[in-house]
């Protein structure tokens, strides 16, 4: 029973989604709001449980199916946060392009209990089920807009990339159950520790096999491909929606695997990840300067960040992963923050995703100006936005590993990342608008984006309190 | 109360916040209970939180707000704390703020900005409070840059004038100078200990965990750092010009509380200073070098400010001299002494001022005695106070100091002799400025003469109280409270019966200057300006403040233009740095084009580039098993 009590967030969730369903199947098209409102209320309770049930110390449940631990819960809670703020920023859009329909909220709501399947997974079979609910959730998303060519090919494209990364995870996992004779994590670990393998050769090419499928879900290069195409073509709600809480889910999975499971093979994945990190940090930089669409250029930004992220896993200490767990929830913050101002400047159908749509910003709007701003500035990595702390504590943790010339490389790589995020801001700042017209976005609309820019500057100037919770929450799990 | 501490600092806080947020709209009166009142309510509080310390078994308060940046093991924490030393600091500067923010009243009556002044006074109060109750240096570094930025704003208040703004730059950026030796030597400090709250630093140093020549470094760096915001010589060139701002600015940041930071700073980590005579030595000396030059100049200025300027540069150099021969207490008592006969004497030469519409210049005054009393006698005893007449509170630092100077151990006779010679001359400008304003006969122009009248109660008032404790002030002993903090230097063997006949060679310094102010000045022969022919060189050179805004000009400030010119912005910046920058960024744009074909929309070449992955994946790991 006690089992059941620890996994009563994802319980709601599931319970639900499978009601909001029901419901929008019965509700009239006048009142497609109650499936947005309950889909709301959906995030804010299992986010409030899942905080409620914050474990003093690691629980492993139904036969070492799944953990519910500190850095779970954490990640679960900012999960169904950042969610909620998705949601938030979609309505308005979806309505606008007519796509206001409950698929979106109950879609979101199942990829949500996905990812948190994917976070609470203490074995790589439920690993691979919360990935799978995951992704078929955000195949169909992207593909909502059925009649925008851009989103089918994009969603097709994804589909048959993610089929491709889910096979090379199977594989690998059967590779590992092979080696060790167990998909429990923790009967893993104990495995790779005691030496007793079934086969060298077949657990290190599992290992190369999962870290493939691991890198293409974060989308680090080479198996990035997917992410720009897929960024740029699905509608902004939907990528906003899978550029950020995704991310999170994504760096829980790589922790699962790679430190939970197997960490005893640090010395075979960390010499992988560093490839993996510098390719990364290098093509999202460098591809993002020549792109003249926002949303792409998120899309390669993203890729560049994800290098950074993977810096504070292939540290391998304890610090080093709750960098990276800071990373994570900091880059989902900004990048929903990103999204939500192309959201917010577009209206009637028309996109506000091309460089030249934030010509002059200031001129018309001196605080939204501001909030984009905030989050280019963080982006980059300036002080004292939050983007800053999250750089800047991954570097410190590569620089304690002894790593000091792959700090060197990120910091140059992040140089030449400025120069997209401040070419922004001089639009902003110092051209003249297109288009002089009034921001026209709802009032809700206005007011998350600014509480989305807001906390960034706040996490910025008072980053201890998430630092140190990243800390505790991966000292209990 | 729960946080005293933190009710202190945030009540100029709220101050300037509805001040400056609201102020145009309040009206003037309430403006001034704002203004007035929430620095008031800080000393008020400021009292309270000292009796809780002095009630409690001697641990010093500590508040901690927030962790600001934890690092794996090591955190930055923003909290205050309140022992004896910043228990004192906090009285002077929320008590004589007080004040000087209710003389303001008066002063600044009528004036368009006089919101924005109370909002700029308030947050200066705010900065200089969170500088002495910050726990670690980096609140207190937050606090030193606060304050600066608030003396910058204030010295600028009238920006429209473009001498005053410059004025206000000039602070600015020497004070930049100085904070870079502050931020290494917190480097310097962070990198030894690994933590910058100033207890654990001293604990840590009485412990012996500093190597002496760290101690030396980080005593060295910090006090280039002080050297920059109390003014000591070569970063003093600021403060003269700082009289721009309006008078009670000038008494509240630029004597009583500001610059008197940089002495705070050093007596704040003596435990540092303790270790390396090396650079309490660099100390005493600068210190005596400043007290000394800026004594000189004092002589022969005109302009009634600058005289009080050039004696609070001198007055800052007496206290890093005591600091500097290891007697930290003594340098805080000077401090407090300082704050009250120098915040006496500026805002009674802003009464001066006020009274004759805005004239400061020595030559055109005369003979203010009998027409603003109030003014002239507390100006007298404040004066009076400073030359070092016992038993007025000037006296009994100023012979602290001297005595330490010659008869503690880190003393000598040539920085005792520096320090007399100042004495006397202490007494002889200060003498000669009062005389000049006040006791010779009216020089001033008859429409000036016509319109002369005594300053509201509200300023006289103020002058009333700072003149009492200008004159009862030695009575606080300030070396013996603070004496198990800072303990006082070990006074030489065979030099501890020369405290008397010290003494009373102090008294004869500071009556020998009265004298000699009285036949310079005073008498209808002008022998002054007989004298001043007479060393007519000499005269020009002090009059110039021995040329070193000139010197700096010439040496510093023109090399450095030709080098940013020539050299850095047409050769390196425009040539290498904007070729290499150019070079880079056309090879980033370059590789991206390059790059972004990769990405040609082919789900075919996506599917290869996954499969050449692994295959590099597999081919990595081959040698491995």
């Amino acid at each position: 029973m006690t089992d059941f009590v620890a996994i009563t967030p994802e319980l709601f969730l599931l319970t639900m989604a499978c009601v909001v369903l029901i419901v929008d199947a019965f509700l009239p098209e006048a009142y497609r709001a109650v499936t947005y409102q309950l889909a709301l209320m959906t995030l804010v309770i299992t986010g409030g449980l899942t905080v409620a049930l914050y474990p003093a110390e690691p629980q492993v449940v139904f036969h070492g199916a799944a953990v519910v631990d500190g850095m779970g819960s954490v990640l679960k809670a900012f999960i169904a946060g950042i969610a909620f703020f998705a949601f938030t920023y979609s309505k308005d859009y979806l309505r606008e392009r007519n796509v206001f329909k409950g698929e979106y909220y109950v879609l979101g709501l199942f990829a949500v209990l996905g990812m948190m399947i994917m976070v609470s997974a203490h074995s790589l079979l439920t690993i691979y089920l919360g990935l799978e609910l995951l992704s078929l959730c955000l195949y169909a998303m992207v593909a909502m807009h059925r009649d925008s060519a851009d989103a089918s090919e994009a969603a097709m494209k994804y589909f048959v990339l993610g089929a491709l990364a889910s096979g090379m995870l199977l594989y690998g996992i059967s590779m590992i159950y092979g080696g060790t004779g167990t998909v429990d994590l923790g009967e893993i670990a104990a495995v790779v520790a005691s030496g007793d393998i079934v086969d060298d050769t077949v657990l290190v090419f599992g290992l190369v096999f999962l870290v493939v499928g691991l890198a293409f879900k974060l989308g680090a290069v080479p198996f990035h491909m997917w992410l720009p195409d897929v960024y740029h073509g699905a509608p902004t709600a939907v990528t906003l929606f899978i550029g950020s809480a995704p991310k999170m889910a994504a760096f829980a999975m790589v922790m699962r695997v790679l430190v939970d499971g197997l960490e005893g093979l640090q010395a075979d994945w960390q010499a992988m990840l560093v490839i993996l990190s510098i390719l990364s940090m290098a093509v999202g930089n460098v591809i993002a300067i020549a792109q003249t669409n926002l949303k792409r250029m998120f899309a390669y930004s993203t890729i560049a960040h994800v290098g950074f992220l993977i810096l504070g896993v292939l540290s391998g200490t304890e610090a080093g992963y709750a960098a990276s767990m800071f990373y994570a929830i900091v880059y989902a913050i900004m990048s929903l923050g990103g999204f939500g101002m192309i959201v917010l400047l577009s209206r009637g159908g028309f996109e506000a995703d091309r460089l030249e749509d934030f010509k002059g910003l200031n001129e018309r709007s001196p605080w939204f100006a501001f909030i984009m701003m905030v989050f280019l500035f963080s982006m980059a990595g300036v002080p004292p936005f939050v983007g800053f702390w999250a750089k800047w504590s991954v570097l410190r943790e590569v620089v304690a590993a002894d790593m000091v010339w792959l700090a060197v490389v990120a910091v140059v790589f992040s140089i030449i990342g400025a120069f997209y995020y401040l070419r922004v801001v001089k639009l902003m700042y110092f051209d003249k608008p297109e288009d002089a017209s009034p921001i026209t976005a709802g009032g809700d609309l206005q007011a998350a984006v600014s509480i989305n820019g807001l906390a960034v500057l706040g996490l910025g100037l008072f980053p201890g309190a998430l630092l140190t919770l990243c800390v505790a929450a991966l000292a209990a799990s | 109360m729960t946080l005293p501490l933190t009710t202190i600092v945030l009540l100029p806080l709220l101050g300037f916040l509805v001040n400056g947020l609201l102020g145009p709209r309040l009206g003037t009166r309430l403006v001034t209970v704002v203004g007035c009142g929430l620095p008031v309510l800080a000393f008020l509080v400021a009292v309270g939180a000292v009796m809780q310390l002095e009630a409690g078994d001697g641990a010093a308060l500590v508040e901690t707000l927030f962790t600001w940046a934890p690092f794996g093991e090591r955190s930055l924490d923003v909290a205050l704390y309140l022992d004896r030393l910043s228990a004192v600091m906090v009285l002077v500067v929320t008590g004589v703020g007080s004040l000087i923010h209710i003389y303001s009243v008066g002063y600044m009556k009528g004036d368009e900005g006089y919101a924005r002044y109370f909002a700029y006074l308030n947050l200066f109060l705010f900065f200089m409070l969170l500088l002495v109750l910050g726990r670690s240096l980096l609140v207190l570094f937050v606090g030193w840059e606060g304050v600066g930025l608030a003396s910058y704003l204030l010295i600028g208040f009238w920006f429209d004038d473009p001498a005053k703004a410059a004025a206000g730059k000039k602070a600015f950026i020497t004070n930049r100078v100085g904070d870079a030796g502050f931020l290494l030597g917190m480097f310097v400090l962070y990198a030894a200990l690994g933590t910058l709250e100033m207890d654990a630093v001293n604990a840590a140093a009485a412990d012996g965990l500093l190597p002496a020549a760290t101690a030396t470094l980080v005593g060295v760096l910090l006090f280039v750092g002080a050297t920059g915001k109390s003014a000591q010589i070569p970063l003093h060139v600021w403060l003269p010009d700082a009289m721009a701002g309006p008078t009670p600015v000038s008494a509240l940041i630029h004597a009583a509380t500001m610059v008197t930071a940089g002495v705070y700073l050093v007596a704040r980590l003596a435990g540092v200073y303790q270790l390396s005579p090396e650079a309490s030595l660099v100390l005493a000396v600068v210190g005596v070098a400043t007290a000394f030059f800026a004594a000189t100049v004092a002589l022969v200025q005109t302009d009634i400010k600058k005289v009080l300027a050039y004696s609070t540069v001198s007055q800052l150099g007496f206290m890093v001299l005591a600091l500097g021969v290891g007697a930290h207490g003594v340098a805080v008592f000077h401090l407090v002494t300082h704050a009250f006969f120098k915040a006496c004497l500026f805002l009674g030469a802003g009464s001066v001022i006020h009274a004759l519409g805005g004239e400061q210049d020595l030559r055109r005054m005369g003979g203010l005695a009998r027409r603003i009393p109030i003014t002239f006698v507390t100006f007298a005893v404040a004066t009076a106070a400073i030359a070092g007449l016992p038993p007025l509170a000037g006296f009994f630092s100023k012979d602290e100091i001297l005595w330490f100077a010659l008869a503690g151990e880190q003393g000598g006779l040539l920085l005792f002799l520096v320090g007399a010679v100042t004495a006397f001359l202490t007494s002889l400008y200060m003498f000669r400025l009062l005389w000049l304003a006040f006791l010779t006969p009216s020089r001033m122009a008859p429409e000036v003469a016509a319109h002369v009248h005594e300053s509201p109660r509200s300023m006289t008032g103020v002058l009333v109280v700072l003149a009492l404790l200008s004159a009862l002030g030695g009575f606080i002993a300030v070396p013996h409270y603070l004496e198990g903090l800072l303990p006082l230097p070990a006074v030489a063997p065979g030099r501890a019966a020369w405290h008397l006949p010290l003494a009373l060679f102090a008294v004869a310094l500071a009556l020998g200057g009265l004298a000699a102010a009285r036949h310079l000045f005073g008498g209808e022969a002008r022998p002054a300006a007989a004298l001043a022919a007479r060393l007519a060189t000499l005269h020009r050179v002090l009059t110039n403040k021995y040329y070193v805004d000139e010197l700096y000009e010439g040496f510093i400030h023109r090399p450095l233009v030709w080098v940013a010119d020539r050299v850095l912005l047409r050769v390196v910046d425009r040539l290498l740095m904007d070729g290499l920058l150019h070079g880079v960024a056309s090879l980033a744009r370059g590789s991206a084009r390059a790059l972004v074909r990769v990405q040609n929309g082919q789900l075919q070449r996506y599917g290869w580039l996954v499969l050449v992955g692994l295959g590099a994946g597999l081919l990595w790991t081959w040698p491995h098993v």
